[in-house]
């Protein structure tokens, strides 16, 4: 039997999967019909006991967090969708929304209904043009096919659902970020509490949840939610999508059952490239700290990976063999902090400077030894001293591939540079030993 | 060039969308690239008398995020992925073969206005590593050479389709309205997934 478990991708290899006829075809929009016919709270109580967590990085139980928005308080509520998807190495909303852009509004219904909303919003990154295009003729189509708007399929529920483009701002995947800059302000995080469910957009009770995640929920709704529980590991319930990308010979998306290990999932992939074996790799995106080969066999949930030391993410594995330089592979994620920091607090912004500029040497194989514990000084005194996560991300790289590497920072120093050829780690090395010069 | 009666109608549709008309700031501001190509000062203009606010606050948002351009870029806007994943796999090389080829350096167009290079993160398609993008469209699985006769296609007129995408390559204006949520009627062009993103349905289906 196969170890996979599609549902969000299971039509994608159609070739209209992502029109409304496609989706419909499939079973889409049932799940709708079925939800407006169950209580709100019905609802968030079948996604409570489904176990379903985020799917963009924190992990946060779903049905927990639409039960803290509160009701009778006469106030807007909104849902918003997080489809800023930016974190290095993650790439599952961007493939989903192209392919199958109608579960994702079939999850918005659901989503505003329950949490009582008449107005959504999805926040998608703004350099992904035919995604973009893709979402807006799916909203387009909804409405018209009588799924959003007025009197929704005339159970007397309203919902607008706009989409709502950024345009090139890291930062904005953090949820209130995310939510000054849907104010129309520049996207810097906010200090919490009060948390977006307490006062969110417009400091009314909100919602922001990533685009897989919400894609989940219809299928909670159309199959119950024990049999969503029943896929997974004991905490981590049900199915979702892995991003193998690098240094393996077939990357790709993979759905599967939380809790599946890189070793199963390489063997999917076709394994490292010919000639090469693993040296490290992210779990879920360049935030979550480094795994080598040494975790091959460690669960894919939530608890598997935060015990090893890292974080789920977003699932994003990138996977680096044997050519590929540890000290240029996390100079390159700090440049990244550095020029998304949105600038709003000191440690992030005057920390990720001074990461980079340490790096930056240590690539070219100056300094000294002692650099190496002034990397880890300063990651000490950025992260957890901000208003939001992306210090503590770019400190995770930092950390664990000093833990893991450190006498190959060493080597470039004893060498006075970098000891890696650049063209052995490329797709254009041709060799067997990876077209060293 | 003044604002038309039909740009005002655009911008309305555009402020009408959403329940605090702030929020309508970065819509226009891919409007007002669609528009001009970049972000002129009369945009700005423009934007905060519509939206209530002083010009430096439309010009807080600007300079906030990247995708707006305070100046023209290309006609065809090239973005190189150096991201960790993408600059390992190649777009390091990709990056400096264009530079080099095309004789521009970072945020710089040529000097016939069809081409600008940009050194871009990570642009969710790191299963199709190396990625280049042009004018926020996917070209896959980069080469330096495949790169190179990209943008020598584009300089001639004749840009191959995306690899996931439109059946043929928009213009940065008219991708810029795209952005602004002015549809083109071209979402139903181009493929469902492309490979990467079907090999685990694939596998599943043949029992892996």
């Amino acid at each position: 039997m196969s170890k996979l478990t599609p549902v969000l991708s299971a039509n994608w290899d159609e070739k209209d999967s992502f029109t409304i006829a496609g989706y419909k075809r499939n079973g889409g929009y049932k799940a709708v019909e079925k939800a407006l016919a169950m209580e709100p709270d019905a609802v968030i109580q079948s996604v409570k006991d489904s176990g379903l967590r985020g799917r963009g990085g924190a992990g946060f139980p779903t049905g927990m967090k639409w039960g803290f928005i509160p009701q009778g308080d006469n106030k807007e509520h909104y849902f918003v969708v997080n489809a800023d998807e930016s974190e290095p190495g993650t790439c599952k909303d961007t493939p989903l929304m192209m392919a199958n852009p109608h579960v994702l509004i079939e999850g918005i219904i659901i989503g505003s209904y329950a949490i009582r909303a008449n107005h959504a919003f999805i926040y998608i990154r703004g350099e992904v043009a035919h995604v973009i295009r893709r979402v807006q003729q799916a909203i387009e189509d909804a409405y018209k096919a009588g799924y959003l708007g007025k009197n929704i399929l005339g159970k007397g529920f309203d919902l607008e659902l706009i989409l709502h483009v950024g345009a090139g701002a890291y930062i904005c995947g953090e949820e209130t970020a995310l939510l000054d800059s849907l104010e129309g302000f520049r996207g810097q995080p906010r200090l919490r509490p009060p948390f977006p469910a307490i006062a969110g957009l417009y400091a009314r009770p909100t919602i922001v949840n990533n685009v897989e995640t919400v894609a989940s929920v219809p299928s909670i709704i159309a199959n119950g939610p024990e049999w969503f529980a029943a896929i997974g590991t004991e905490k981590s319930k049900g199915y979702t999508l892995y991003s193998l990308s690098g240094h393996v010979n077939n990357p790709g998306q993979f759905e599967a059952p939380l809790g599946i290990t890189l070793r199963e999932l390489l063997e999917l992939a076709g394994g490292i490239r010919n000639g090469h074996k693993l040296k490290f790799w992210t779990p879920g995106g360049s935030s979550t700290p480094l795994f080598t080969d040494a975790h091959l066999d460690t669960p894919l949930d939530y608890e598997g990976v935060s015990a090893a030391g890292s974080m789920l993410g977003t699932k994003a594995l990138q996977i680096f063999d044997e050519t590929t330089c540890i000290v240029r592979a996390v100079l390159r994620w700090t440049e990244f902090y550095k020029h998304e920091s949105c600038g709003k607090c000191t440690p992030c912004r005057e920390g990720t400077w001074w990461l980079v500029q340490i790096l930056k040497d240590l690539e070219h194989g100056k300094g000294t030894a002692e650099d190496l514990d002034k990397l880890l000084d300063l990651c000490d005194n950025i992260m957890g001293r901000s208003f939001c996560a992306l210090a503590d991300g770019a400190a995770s790289p930092i950390i664990s591939s000093i833990r893991y590497f450190k006498d190959e920072y060493l080597q470039h120093l004893a060498i006075g540079g970098c000891p890696f050829d650049s063209v052995a780690s490329t797709i254009f090395a041709t060799s067997p030993a990876g077209g060293a010069k | 060039m003044p604002f038309t009666n039909e740009d005002f109608t655009v911008i309305d549709s555009i402020i009408n969308r959403y329940p605090r008309k702030r929020s309508a700031i970065m819509p226009l501001l891919h409007f007002a690239q669609a528009r001009d190509g970049y972000v002129t000062n009369e945009s700005i203009e423009t934007i905060a008398e519509k939206l209530d606010l002083e010009t430096a606050e439309v010009i807080a948002v600007v300079s906030f995020y990247t995708q707006y351009k305070r100046e023209p870029v290309g006609e065809y806007h090239v973005g190189v992925c150096i991201n960790t994943l993408c600059a390992v796999m190649g777009g390091d090389a990709i990056y400096e073969g264009l530079k080099e080829h095309l004789g521009i350096e970072n945020n710089c167009a040529t000097k016939d206005g069809k081409v600008s290079l940009e050194r871009i993160e990570c642009n969710a398609a790191c299963d199709y590593a190396p990625v280049v993008m042009a004018n926020w469209e996917f070209y896959d699985n980069q080469t330096v050479q495949s790169a190179k006769d990209l943008v020598d296609a584009i300089r001639s007129g004749n840009p191959p389709a995306p690899t996931r995408g439109p059946d043929k390559l928009p213009t940065w204006r008219e991708n810029s309205a795209v952005l602004a949520g002015i549809s083109d009627g071209r979402a139903g062009e181009g493929v469902s997934a492309g490979e990467p993103s079907l090999l685990g349905l694939k596998l599943s289906k043949e029992g892996k």
